[in-house]
């Protein structure tokens, strides 16, 4: 692609400067990715040249260090106990206590069956005496999956720890040899409130988000690779088994579906197009209106400012489900505003908000306006009030009218600014499940997707698709799972694009 | 040749007061509209809940009876468990969820460790993966631990609190609008962090701790998705949503649209008079936060 000096660009019409912004664009988008891949790349460099300086140092401790050091590599803490540090050697050695009989007793049984993920499901044996057939419950693969995650988590965490006590004894080792005291069991628990107050700050958090985001997460991705469906729950019926990249291939491939009516590939594609036609058209009607509703709130001489604002606000404090359960009810078949055109004589037939493709997809679009104007007027008056008035004041001595005053001060200031929230808004629309789920279902029915996935709707975004897949009569996790999955990679990317061409991705010092 | 001088910006400046007048007419009438179509849902919940002649949708908002049949009604059905299932979820997450978020921002903001940049980072990615897909787990989970159903409300509240440390965002640029000087001050003057935290941080940041308390409060009102997964059909577990769902299905809307009114106000009440009280935290929160996300 031509590129242009400063001087040429300003040589150009309107018009070719803004496609000549827009190819430049997405010029650049290759060339954000392969930076992308090539950062990968360089930090798994980095990761395996760490790990073989850590391997060095380790061995070389070893060789090095005095006898109190060597001890440590097996029995954790022997050093710090033997140097004085009673309350971190006993720490460090209650850690491996516990580890070693966790893996022994359950932890091991859960690691070697995390390969086949079970292999022996319930039984069923006749019993003489009652004269029934007794079901015996054998491998669970639902446990072993998450239990064999969380005793690699585990594992994780005791060589971490067992580095950490090695490091440890080589620094206490060359405290103690220059001669200064080391630091006692007091000094640690006081530290904890103070030089290392942020440990104590975030383990709960911490813990929490391990628990209950990171280790689902882990697992739900695991699932994906796996053939666990409401026919597989992995204890009750049949165990559920590693496939591979199968589902995969079942999603993207573009061969019928079930039933032989449109392959799932399509339904997918379907699908996401709508999601991102939805979060385009749901963030910047919002984004627009809005910033045009806080203007109007804002001119100068418009008068009870506060009551406008204050009347927008109440919609926010109402809870989501109430407005939007009632205004989905309002536009239905026989709901308020069909039952009061009919009855005022205007319509004979009642209008098919939710029930014809198309209006639906309208309606949901103009109900999300009336949900998300009000946020982005509080948001856009915040900014709007930020912005020097001696720029306005100048664009009009020089003559500027309202119009060009927005185009060229008030627009290019919000872009900037709300850059970052545009994006999150974005990526936020196309997981927003409540406005779509309470006012559509998802629907009207889409038939010939339906046919291949279960129920699928004509405003069903992949969110509320993944919803109804796992909710649906056949349970297919695998598949949800494969679904969240690309989610994930379709968000990630278009955030990665956006981030690496935003202007506004400051360094975020420069505000303290 | 004075004259005209002095005329012509004396009949431009008039020329733009009318100009100035008749935009801002236009913008009145656009307001009210605006305003009106914002209320106009609210005003028919409420005028509705009030209806008593029919139970049903109808094509007409001013009741021909007026009562208060409808919340007689919703007083006899589950709805009083309900409300108090979701009063108990919001109370607790308010006040465990402020605590996470308030540890979690301020640790972000104010330290410098090592593992800070890596964590933040990885916080952003778990935050692209669809929630929903952790929900199968986290049911079974729950279920394991006897804490679904009739025990939902429990259980909903650990799910809520424990992954509430990821909405750092917003109390984290509070944080970095506190200047760092004042930390510093004290710690040269012998304060312990946590001393800092408390003394001189936490009084300061008194209007992020009233928005996070808010926010945690308000959310479980409308919490939909998992508060039905969790509950599993057993009625004494819902909470609102949930449960007045369960009214506007096909098979029910004919018997329960008027109570559901009811119960729209029931709920949006106490939640919008507080959120009326505490607006100004409300909207410091949003601008302060959204845009440096």
């Amino acid at each position: 692609m031509k590129q242009y000096s400063g001087l040429e660009i300003l040589r150009l019409s309107k018009w070719q400067r803004f496609l000549y912004k827009l190819a430049s664009f997405f010029a650049a988008i290759p060339h954000a990715i392969a930076g992308f891949f090539k950062r990968i790349w360089g930090s798994i460099k980095g990761a395996g040249l760490k790990v073989a300086n850590e391997c060095r140092d380790i061995v070389s401790a070893f060789v090095h260090g005095d006898y109190k050091t060597k001890i440590s590599y097996f029995i954790m803490g022997f050093g710090n106990m033997a140097r004085g540090q009673v309350l971190r050697g006993i720490m460090f050695l209650l850690f491996e206590a516990v580890f070693i009989f966790y893996m022994v007793t359950t932890g091991g049984y859960w690691l070697s069956m995390l390969g086949t993920l079970g292999v022996q499901g319930p039984t069923k044996t006749y019993d003489p005496v009652f004269d029934t057939y007794v079901t015996q419950y054998n491998d669970n693969s639902f446990k072993i999956l998450l239990y064999g995650v969380l005793t690699i988590f585990f594992i994780i965490a005791f060589i971490y720890t067992w580095r950490v006590n090695i490091r440890q004894n080589q620094i206490a080792e060359k405290i103690q040899a220059s001669g200064k005291k080391l630091k006692s069991g007091k000094d640690d628990l006081r530290s904890l409130v103070d030089d290392q107050f942020h440990k104590t700050l975030l383990a709960l958090p911490l813990t929490g988000i391990l628990i209950f985001t990171v280790l689902p997460i882990v697992f739900m991705i695991l699932v994906a690779f796996t053939n666990y469906d409401g026919a597989h729950n992995g204890f009750s019926n049949n165990l559920f088994t590693w496939v591979g990249l199968d589902n995969f291939n079942t999603l993207l491939s573009w061969t019928g579906g079930k039933g032989g009516t449109q392959s799932y590939s399509a339904t997918f594609g379907e699908i996401l197009s709508w999601t991102l036609i939805w979060a385009f058209f749901a963030t910047f009607s919002n984004y627009f209106l809005g910033m045009f509703v806080a203007m109007m709130i804002n001119k100068k001489g418009i008068r009870l400012k506060k009551m406008w604002r204050t009347i927008l606000v109440l919609t926010i404090a109402i809870p989501q489900f109430i407005s939007l359960l009632y205004v989905s009810k309002m536009f239905a078949q026989n709901g308020l505003i069909n039952l009061m055109l009919t009855d005022l004589g205007w319509i004979k037939q009642p209008l098919p908000f939710w029930t014809d493709p198309t209006w639906a997809r309208i309606t949901v679009i103009l109900i999300n306006v009336w949900i998300g104007i009000p946020h982005l007027m509080l948001i856009v008056t915040g900014i709007l009030m930020n912005i020097p008035a001696d720029l306005y004041e100048s664009a009009r001595i020089d003559g500027a009218n309202a119009w060009q005053q927005y185009q060229k001060i008030t627009l290019p200031y919000m872009l900037f600014v709300t850059g970052p929230y545009l994006l999150t808004s974005f990526t936020g629309n196309m997981n927003n499940f409540n406005v779509i789920y309470l006012l559509t279902g998802g629907g009207p029915t889409n038939a010939a997707a339906s046919g291949a996935a279960g129920s699928v709707g004509h405003t069903d975004l992949l969110i509320t698709w993944l919803f109804k897949i796992t909710t649906g009569a056949e349970s297919q996790y695998y598949l949800a799972s494969v679904v969240g999955i690309l989610v994930f990679i379709v968000v990630a990317l278009i955030s990665l694009v956006v981030y690496s061409v935003l202007p506004s991705i400051k360094n975020e010092e420069d505000f303290q | 040749m004075m004259t005209n001088t002095n005329q012509a910006p004396a009949k431009r400046h008039m020329g733009m007061k009318a100009l100035n007048r008749a935009s801002n007419s236009v913008i009145y009438i656009l307001l009210v509209i605006i305003s009106v179509v914002w209320l106009i849902p609210f005003i028919f919940i409420v005028l509705q809940s009030f209806r008593v002649e029919s139970t049903y949708q109808v094509g007409y908002v001013i009741p021909k009876q007026w009562g208060f049949d409808n919340y007689i009604r919703l007083w006899n059905t589950d709805f009083k468990k309900w409300y108090l299932n979701t009063f108990i979820i919001a109370v607790a997450a308010a006040v465990l969820q402020t605590i996470i978020v308030l540890c979690m921002s301020y640790t972000l903001s104010r330290f410098r460790f090592k593992m800070r940049g890596p964590l933040m980072r990885f916080m952003l990615i778990l935050g692209m993966f669809p929630g929903m897909l952790t929900m199968i787990i986290l049911y079974r989970v729950l279920s394991d631990l006897g804490l679904t159903q009739t025990n939902a409300v429990p259980g909903l509240i650990l799910v809520t609190v424990a992954s509430s440390g990821m909405g750092y965002y917003v109390s984290k640029g509070f944080f970095d609008t506190i200047s760092k000087s004042l930390d510093e001050a004290a710690r040269v003057d012998g304060a312990t962090r946590l001393q800092v935290l408390y003394k001189i941080i936490l009084p300061l940041a008194k209007p992020i701790v009233i928005y996070t308390v808010l926010t945690g409060f308000m959310g479980p009102w409308g919490d939909y998705v998992f508060a039905r997964y969790v509950a599993m059909g057993t009625s004494s577990g819902y909470n609102v949503a949930v449960g007045m769902y369960s009214w506007l299905t096909n098979d029910q809307i004919a018997n329960y649209y008027t109570t559901f009114c009811a119960g729209g106000v029931i709920v949006a009440l106490p939640v919008t008079i507080l959120f009326m009280c505490l607006q100004k935290y409300y909207v410091e929160g949003v601008t302060g936060g959204a845009v440096k996300g």
